[in-house]
């Protein structure tokens, strides 16, 4: 097996048994031993030892390639109804920086039909290349047709980096794509950076609902394919002297077909309250007691212009639509401030929004978890404080 | 003719072949981090059924009782992955496979989907794939649109609804940011399901029983039709380079005093910081 | 405490824990509150197979014994009595089917209900009749094919919500208690309506109606047994349901001893959790042991009928008593663990309090079951 442990330098400490998320490795006779049917070779024991006894082999089947030719980071401009959404833009401010880092320039890739002023759009954000792709056919997101595309245009101008919003057309489009040219690929990247010797890009990313982060790396594949969650990086800012260069691609025939089809698509009104857009939350959970008290939540994010958030315990006792859910099995936000009131701070509430910028929390109960990420904390009663809060909030806000 | 008084037109007696994908996943609720030593608790963390594939296992086998046919789970893991399938009988599903070989370890998301789609191509004959939009200790979401790829059969993730099975043709609905898509597909498909779509059922004392008896079919390498260079780490174009505990963020300040007094401190502070 | 049960009642257990624990629990105190009937959760543990438990095989049941299903009531009485109710009062309706019906009535009649596509109720108790029910003054009168009901049940666990009644009732008035049968009577039945529905102290989420028959005509074919076997009917049929009222007392113990220990854990007074105060440590253990002893003789008891032992009457009723008296005490003793918030109903140590006095109540007083055990002892004694 590629992991081992190297029994001479193993002390029995026991540390790598505590990191193994698996529980993949037990203690015999005062050595750690791994069982194979259990571990996953996921490596988080290996930094946990301390006298370097255990080895994970790396680079168990070198694949030599030569990468000279695969040259620039490119951005998946997602549009929706013919505009480009803020994620493309967020990529791109995070792509300028790695580009100046490998010495190498920022492309964009927008694919629809008569997207004349959001190709202007994407040269300001700091793209200096657009390929684009305009056709009837890819006016709307559709898998296959979008993945044939991009896998040609990939194989003809070999990027060496792609990088594409974790939105629910980008998470299914990249992961096509990844397959079909064998590349690498990390989710919810929250920070990317370069290896400025290897010159390979450093994806890291939350791992068991954030409790240990990744480093992920993929040296021997190209491009190397990376998503982001949106607001995880600030937009770029537009720049209406930038210049870049626009070069369209034509496509016909079976690279556009597609097995599924597009019928309808319908706008629902709740979206309005897209929580994941929201620069406040404001958000209850069961010690809010009663859905009436969630009336307190929705006056003070209107006073602040925010959304209302809500734990899962609150939504699955029916206090508030799922919409409004955050965490594991709801919306990750990263709002600039998060007020939390009545929620205990579940690890599944932790993971969905401790990027926040601020985070308040009011609960009852010192001991909370939530007290653990929150910037201030308050100890008390929210159903008390909330409508004081609001209050004087307001009068505030007047001066 | 979408909305016409025909539109659920399901169709019983297709007798449909579905296979949905599930993965065993540590119970994350129970995964607590030792404020001291800032490491992973895992002591008495359960395995568990990804909780998104609860509702893809629910919605085969709500599709099974509608049009007739067969559901098989299928999974890749260690042998005691064989507990999930099990589960996953109590269910409702009929048949379970398991895809278990140490060649298997350290698969990223390309060979992992590579792996279940030889799996699935040794059942065969299948018309709908379903699994869970993501692994809740991954949460990667891309295994489910990688074995569609494999197998060049289409896709649709995040699907809340499915509208109308017909003969060859399928018809979902696929959540969205703002709302919802309908899409009609041809068969065979692959579906990621969302939470919206169903509320999973309880297990029942037939299907227990008939769990602890079932035969799990276990398939390792040498009886699938795969290329050793990828599988496992090294079919793997990804490596974990590090892994570490992220950075304890500092020390929260405590706002103490009477409940007016809080909200005057706390009214500046939004000011502040909004 | 290991009672050694076979794979199948461990699955029982485990599954209704399970059902209990994500289903009911969390809704628990919302059906306490409304008082509607938990059609919800009847339907899950309908799904799951729970009514097949007492149906025979043959009539689509998975053929469990009363071990089996003190065991599912139980697991369902610790999240809450009301909903369990619903449940165990669906088995009471059943067992004289399964137990005196003939094979056409078997067939008629189980296989749905093993489905829990409907449910059943048994209805004995009348306004005047109730631990002496020998009173009973409904009337069952034959004519040609059909026999014509008249009177009023009250008191009766899924009533209107039941689609199968089966109903003692006087075919012969002259024969006192011999002149009892029991009768199947259905839902929608001309005649059969629905009185008054009772607001209880406990076990809200369950039904209790008035059961109205005039002039009710129902086949022939309905009756059980013979006519005059309505007694006999009725005391097997207890005999068989007490242990499952007692392991309905036993899972409201074990679920107010669940409350107390998790808030005498958490709770901080003087610096420190309650938990750690001799005096709290003491009552926890004296309403364990109970439990414990309770258990033992439910499960002994259930045992012995299982194993075909008929002459179970005294056991039966030293359950019954033993349980409910424990689930009366430890259930307030876990109010008063809880202090001023178990006096409170958004804390839930209250409401195992009000849903235990049932069970000393209801399927004989426990007056009457310390006749039942004394007369026993006499008469043992004199053989």
């Amino acid at each position: 097996m590629p992991i081992q442990i190297i029994v001479e330098k193993c002390t029995g400490c026991t540390l790598c048994l505590k990191a193994c998320p698996f529980d993949a490795i037990r203690m015999m006779d005062k050595k750690a031993v791994i069982n194979y049917d259990k571990c996953t070779l996921c490596g988080a024991c290996v930094p946990a030892c301390k006298f370097k006894a255990i080895l994970l082999q790396k680079e168990v089947c070198p694949v030599k390639v030569d990468f000279k030719d695969y040259k620039g980071v490119w951005v998946f401009a997602e549009q929706k109804k013919g505009k480009v959404q803020p994620i493309a833009f967020e990529l791109l401010g995070k792509a300028r920086e790695l580009a100046a880092d490998l010495g190498t320039e920022v492309s964009a890739v927008l694919l629809g039909n008569r997207l004349e002023e959001e190709i202007q759009e994407l040269i300001w954000r700091g793209a200096d290349k657009v390929y684009v792709a305009e056709r009837l056919e890819l006016a709307n997101y559709q898998d296959e047709p979008y993945t044939n595309v991009i896998v040609e245009l990939i194989n003809k101008y070999k990027p060496e980096a792609f990088l594409c919003g974790a939105t629910s057309i980008g998470r299914s489009l990249i992961s096509r794509i990844a397959i079909k040219i064998k590349a690498g690929l990390t989710a919810d990247c929250t920070e990317l950076a370069v290896d400025r010797e290897k010159k390979i890009l450093l994806q890291t990313r939350p791992a068991f609902g954030g409790n240990i982060m990744a480093t992920i790396v993929c040296p021997n594949y190209r491009p190397q394919m990376a998503t982001v969650r949106h607001k995880v990086f600030p937009e770029a800012i537009s720049d209406m002297k930038r210049k870049g260069k626009v070069i369209r691609e034509n496509f016909d025939g079976a690279i556009l077909n597609s097995r599924t089809r597009l019928l309808d698509i319908i706008d629902e009104i709740e979206s309005t309250v897209n929580i994941a857009d929201a620069d406040i939350i404001v958000a209850g959970g069961r010690g809010m007691k009663a859905p009436e008290n969630f009336k307190l939540l929705e006056e003070l994010a209107k006073a602040l212009g925010g959304a209302v958030g809500a734990s899962r315990a609150a939504v699955d006792s029916g206090w508030m639509p799922y919409s409004h859910q955050v965490g594991q099995t709801g919306k990750t936000v990263c709002p600039k401030v998060y007020i939390a009131c009545g929620i205990s701070g579940q690890i599944q509430h932790l993971v969905g929004m401790q990027s926040s910028g601020t985070i308040i929390a009011i609960n009852s109960d010192s001991f909370a978890p939530i007290f653990k990420v929150a910037n201030y904390g308050i100890v008390g009663d929210a159903l008390e404080i909330l409508p004081l809060l609001t209050k004087k909030l307001k009068e505030v806000l007047k001066r | 003719m979408r909305g016409s008084a025909c539109s659920s037109a399901w169709f019983s007696g297709i007798d449909m072949n579905i296979i949905v994908c599930i993965k065993q996943v540590p119970e994350t609720t129970e995964v607590r981090i030792n404020p001291e030593t800032n490491t992973l608790m895992r002591e008495g963390v359960k395995s568990i059924i990804n909780p998104f594939d609860m509702y893809a296992i629910e919605e085969g086998v709500r599709l099974k009782e509608k049009v007739g046919g067969k559901v098989t789970v299928l999974t890749m893991g260690p042998p005691q992955a064989e507990a999930a399938l099990k589960e996953a009988i109590s269910l409702g599903a009929d048949e379970a496979v398991l895809l278990s070989d140490r060649a298997f370890a350290g698969s990223d998301t390309w060979a992992t989907s590579y792996t279940l789609a030889a799996g699935v191509r040794k059942l065969k004959e299948y018309d709908l794939i379903i699994c869970g939009k993501q692994a809740s200790d991954g949460d990667t979401a891309q295994v489910g649109p990688g074995i569609a790829t494999h197998l060049d059969i289409p896709q649709v993730t995040y699907v809340k609804k499915i509208e109308e099975v017909k003969d060859k043709t399928i018809r979902v609905e696929r959540m969205t940011e703002e709302g919802y898509e309908v899409i009609e597909s041809s068969l065979p498909l692959l579906i990621t399901v969302v939470k919206e779509i169903n509320t999973p059922r309880m297990p029942s004392l037939r299907g227990l029983m008939r769990s602890k008896q079932a035969k799990i079919t276990v398939l390792g390498v040498k009886d699938l039709d795969v290329e050793a260079t990828h599988l496992g780490l090294c079919g793997s174009p990804t490596q974990v380079a590090k892994i570490f505990t992220p950075p304890a963020r500092p020390e929260g300040e405590k706002i103490e005093g009477t409940a007016e007094e809080i909200a005057v401190k706390l009214a500046e502070i939004l000011k502040r910081e909004k | 405490m290991d009672y050694l049960f076979t794979e199948e009642q461990k699955m029982i257990r485990d599954l209704c824990r399970q059902i209990a624990r994500e289903k009911i629990a969390p809704i628990a105190a919302e059906y306490d509150r409304s008082e509607k009937f938990p059609h919800e959760a009847i339907k899950i543990i309908a799904d799951s197979d729970l009514f097949a438990i007492f149906v025979p095989v043959e009539y689509g049941g998975t053929g469990g014994g009363v071990l089996d299903l003190s065991i599912a009531t139980e697991e369902l009485s610790r999240a809450c009595g009301g909903i369990a109710v619903c449940y165990a009062a669906s088995a009471l309706g059943t067992f004289p089917i399964v137990l005196f019906g003939n094979d056409q009535q078997k067939k008629k009649y189980l296989p749905d209900l093993a489905k829990g596509k409907t449910i059943a109720a048994f209805g004995v108790t009348e306004p005047e009749a109730g631990s002496d029910a020998s009173a009973i003054k409904t009337t069952a009168e034959k004519k040609g094919d059909y026999y014509i009901l008249n009177g009023t049940k009250h008191f009766i666990d899924n009533g209107g919500e039941a689609g199968i009644y089966t109903i003692i009732a006087m075919s012969d008035r002259n024969k006192g208690a011999r002149g009892a049968s029991a009768f199947i009577v259905e839902k929608g039945t001309p005649g059969f309506t629905f009185g008054k529905k009772e607001d209880k102290l406990g076990i809200r989420a369950s039904v209790t109606s008035e059961l109205i028959f005039s002039d009710c005509k129902i086949p022939k074919e309905n009756l059980i047994a013979k006519e005059g076997m309505g007694f006999i009917v009725t005391m097997k049929t207890f005999d068989m349901s007490r242990p499952g009222v007692a392991a309905q007392a036993l899972g409201i113990a074990q679920g107010a001893l669940d409350v107390a220990v998790k808030y005498a854990r958490e709770r901080r007074q003087f610096g420190k959790s309650i938990a750690s105060f001799q005096g709290i440590q003491w009552m926890l253990a004296d309403m364990a042991t109970k439990i414990e002893a309770s258990r033992s003789l439910i499960y002994s008891c259930a045992k012995m009928i299982d194993s075909g032992n008929t002459n179970v009457a005294k056991e039966s009723a030293m359950a019954k008593l033993f349980a409910s008296d424990t689930a009366m005490q430890v259930s307030t003793d876990a109010v008063q663990i809880l202090g001023g918030y178990g006096y409170m109903r958004d804390y839930p140590a209250e409401k195992y309090m009000r849903d235990a006095k049932i069970t000393q109540i209801y399927e004989g007083t426990n007056q009457i079951q310390r006749n039942i055990i004394a007369l026993q002892l006499i008469r043992e004694a004199a053989k």
